[in-house]
């Protein structure tokens, strides 16, 4: 069971908490010890930065043979979306049909169930996404 | 910058068949390419200074690590107490591998190395697998949020579609030429040619791929035996020289990357190629790319200079791609119809491209082949590997 | 089914939905109505009876989500279907005087559930999903609460066991005995203690397992359907259980005006009731409601699903590897 590794990320999960180079000014997800950009000079000039979770739709795709925890859920549309303050992010696009979605559109975050270590083990919340305006 | 201390050619190769290969243990699957490839190379076990293995997921698909002391112990180089190492980057394991042996040769640490590849990847049910291979591309950020790997490539499609225009029909055909190749391979897992509406019309896995986009689970391993020019030459009628390498990295979750349409890695890893063999893309006579899915097949030959950024589609379905076009791409079948046991694919390609240059690719042979190129990919684009043959 | 109970549809959560996302986007969408650090909630308290852990709080997710955490008390409730107005209540309690040495300036309660009811039973056809959240304070409130009171007996009429999947109920004996008494017991307490009749209420919300039984209840005590209409949820949402109430108050809250007078009474199996008086202020004028959807917006947004989808939603088939 990996609950210290979900644990660790939580915030990142729950929040969309990344980080801002304090030099460039470039914002991150998830969260970065150095910027890849400005490199040593970063080092501990990294700041916490929390995405407002608004975003783009870059591409999409519909998925019918996912992984094996997914099974239960396909067919799930499977977003690429470009984050408003910067970078981009990988996440499942709810409550729409695959017929009202295309390249561009808005989207918004929402809490959802990510995953389960099993009927006993721990349960994983995080983001999702799902059309907005 | 890029050059190597000394030449280095390959001296034999050998593969064993790939695809689902019940009765083959993956200590068998080595030992039989190893054992071909030094049969090719018409030399003796006591000449190997070294043997490298690339082998993404034995961990994952078999309980087990340290096959580098595995596969010397099967291939009886124990005896002389062989160094053997393994070497890992997702589905450019093998490449890597080789990578590795020739930096050695051309240092002047070894003179014959055993460069294997090799993977087991049928011994787990196909979800148990789809979750393993997943592990070449970011799990906690990808595959934590219902990305699979098909599906991250399928994301590349569609933006690819939309940004230039490229047809679904135009990623279809990669298949449908990769298939007719490996009709003509006696090694590939797939000997069967289909036609487009078969790809067109298969069960979806993530839109707009399909079955038939996407390589198969496959067993199998692929060796070959690598040397300095000089002892090359000794042993070995038509050594085929390595007169190029390259390799670059990218970032292992797609959602850090500049463009999706896109693999850094490869670029980078073909440009270090070309400079240090002193080739251009148009001078290559034939190419195996990694066409792990059909839009990667795709990009890669964008990627690699053969046709303008955007214009693979068309270019495949028009046939240039095809064995008697320009460029003839994945004679072998690719990994589409070859099959794809990750470690092993890197040093397959190679192996084509060795067959190609010898011109004893029968079936399948392009015409005239001098110079060819290797482009082996780890996940979706994390790292990349070029190789660049030569006819000596 | 439907015409007896006055059910016409009733919401489903996702397969990737359970009360802590409903309670976390309940609680999300409070505070984006609001100017306020989430550092400066002191207490949050979540009613239900499907949390998803047996133990682990769900109000310790929703701490976390709303960046609450850590500077706060949190704990889960359970009193069947009251659970959510026992937090209220809890809520007010901790914020209702300025202490220095129990410093909570506000605190948040939410009711939220994910009900279920055994293939074929009747429970079946009105459980449902949903939840609310209330923002409890001293200051720049959009209602006072002038009293509460409480009715509280052991009367089992609907229960669950320790590790039993679906609740169990006991027919009719959960009419008359069981929400009839204590609501309308604890309604007229409450009427009594603040010297108020039906005829001084705009509106009253009842807790709602079915659209008849809050009509009829409205009807005895001498209320009219005009007041009970608004904050009437359950004929096109189902029973939502922890959230039945709430929904209904917020539903209220999403009209309302100055200066009205809304009566609240929840119930909760086991059983009790709590009731509260609550006048509406001029701050709902400046109020932002805009920025979270209403209520009826919310359900409006909501598409139709089969009995079958409905059946693998909420995990009723077993699917392969489970």
């Amino acid at each position: 069971m990996a609950v210290a590794r979900f644990w660790r990320n939580q915030d990142q999960r729950y929040n969309l908490m990344g980080s801002e180079c304090e030099i460039c000014g470039r914002k991150f997800f998830p969260d970065k010890t150095m910027c890849p950009v400005c490199h040593r000079k970063s080092i501990g000039k990294m700041k916490s930065f929390r995405f407002s979770g608004n975003g783009t739709i870059e591409s999409y795709t519909m998925v019918h043979v996912g992984m094996p925890q997914f099974k239960s859920q396909v067919p799930y549309i499977l977003a690429y979306i470009a984050l408003d303050e910067g970078d981009h992010v990988l996440g499942q696009l709810v409550d729409c049909d695959i017929s009202e979605v295309s390249i561009g559109m808005k989207v918004e975050m929402v809490f959802r169930k990510i995953s389960q270590e099993g009927k006993s083990g721990t349960i994983q919340y995080g983001y999702k996404f799902r059309l907005s305006g | 910058m890029g050059k190597l201390l000394r030449d280095v050619a390959i001296m034999g190769i050998g593969q064993t068949r790939f695809g689902e290969m019940w009765d083959l243990s993956f200590r068998i699957l080595g030992i039989q390419a190893g054992m071909k490839a030094i049969k090719d190379a018409n030399i003796e076990s006591k000449l190997i200074d070294s043997l490298y293995i690339g082998n993404m997921s034995s961990g994952l698909f078999m309980d087990q690590e340290h096959i580098s002391s595995m596969i010397i112990e099967e291939v009886g180089l124990t005896g002389a107490h062989v160094p053997a190492t393994r070497v890992e980057a997702a589905d450019a394991s093998g490449a890597l591998a080789l990578r590795q042996a020739i930096f050695e040769i051309a240092s002047g640490q070894s003179n014959v190395i055993v460069v294997g590849g090799a993977e087991k990847m049928t011994d787990v049910t196909s979800d148990v697998a789809s979750d393993f291979i997943m592990a070449g591309a970011d799990k906690a950020w990808e595959g934590l949020f219902g990305a699979s790997l098909p599906s991250l490539f399928a994301l590349m499609a569609r933006k690819h579609m939309h940004d230039f225009g490229t047809t679904r029909e135009q990623i279809a055909s990669v298949a449908v030429k990769n298939h007719a190749n490996g009709a003509r391979n006696p090694f590939a897992q797939f000997q069967k040619e289909i036609d487009l509406d078969t790809v067109l019309n298969a069960p979806k896995i993530a839109e707009p791929l399909g079955v038939f986009d996407c390589f198969p689970v496959s067993d199998g391993a692929a060796a070959l035996i690598l040397a300095d020019i000089d002892t090359a030459k000794e042993y070995c009628g038509e050594p085929i020289r390595i007169t190029g390498s390259g390799q670059g990295s990218d970032t292992l979750s797609i959602t850090n990357r500049s463009e999706i349409t896109m693999f850094d890695s490869t670029i980078k890893a073909s440009k270090q190629a070309y400079d240090m063999a002193g080739v251009s893309p148009s001078d290559i006579d034939v190419a195996e790319v990694h066409d792990s899915y059909t839009i990667a097949e795709i990009i890669a030959i964008e990627d690699l200079g053969f046709f303008p950024k955007g214009e693979g589609g068309r270019a495949v379905f028009e046939g240039e791609t095809s064995l008697e076009g320009s460029i003839p791409v994945n004679t072998s079948g690719g990994l589409k119809a070859r099959g794809h046991p990750f470690g092993a694919t890197g040093i397959a390609q190679i192996n084509e491209i060795v067959l190609q240059l010898r011109n004893k690719a029968s079936g399948r042979q392009v015409k005239d082949a001098r110079i060819g190129l290797a482009q082996n990919m780890g996940g979706t684009g994390g790292t990349s590997i070029v190789h660049i043959l030569e006819v000596d | 089914m439907g015409r007896s109970l006055n059910i016409k549809a009733k919401s489903v959560p996702g397969p990737d939905e359970d009360t802590i996302t409903i309670s976390v986007m309940a609680a999300r969408r409070a505070l984006s109505r609001v100017n306020l650090s989430p550092s400066s909630i002191g207490a949050i308290f979540v009613g239900s009876e499907s949390h998803p852990y047996a133990v682990k709080p769900t109000a310790t997710i929703v701490a976390e989500a709303i960046g609450a955490a850590p500077h706060l008390t949190a704990a889960d409730l359970e009193f069947a279907c009251k659970a959510g107005t026992a937090g209220l209540q809890s809520a007010l309690g901790l914020t209702e005087a300025p202490d220095e040495n129990i410093p909570v300036k506000c605190a948040l309660a939410i009711g939220a559930d994910t009900a279920q009811g055994a293939p074929g039973n009747a429970l079946e056809y009105s459980a449902s999903a949903g939840g609310a959240a209330f923002l409890v304070g001293r200051e720049n409130v959009i209602g006072e609460i002038d009293h509460t009171l409480s009715y509280t007996t052991d009367t089992p009429d609907f229960w669950r066991r320790e590790g039993m999947k679906y609740p169990s109920h006991a027919e009719r004996f959960t009419g008359k005995p069981a929400y009839f008494k204590h609501v309308m017991e604890c309604a007229k307490r409450l009427m009594e203690n603040t010297q108020t009749s039906p005829s001084d209420y705009d509106h009253v919300i009842f807790h709602q397992p079915n659209g008849k039984f809050p009509l009829a209840v409205a009807k005895r005590l001498g209320f009219n359907k005009e007041q009970v209409q608004t904050g009437l949820m359950t004929p096109i949402i189902g029973n939502t259980y922890s959230a039945s109430m709430m929904i209904g108050l917020a539903a209220v809250f999403d009209i309302a005006r100055p200066g009205d007078n809304i009566l609240a009474v929840s119930y909760g199996s086991g059983a009790g009731s709590d009731a509260f008086k609550i006048t509406v202020t001029d701050v709902i004028e400046s109020y932002e409601k805009g920025r979270a959807p209403l209520v009826r917006d919310i359900v409006n947004e909501g598409s139709f699903i089969d009995y079958s989808t409905y059946l693998k939603f909420r995990e009723k088939i077993k699917m392969e590897g489970e």
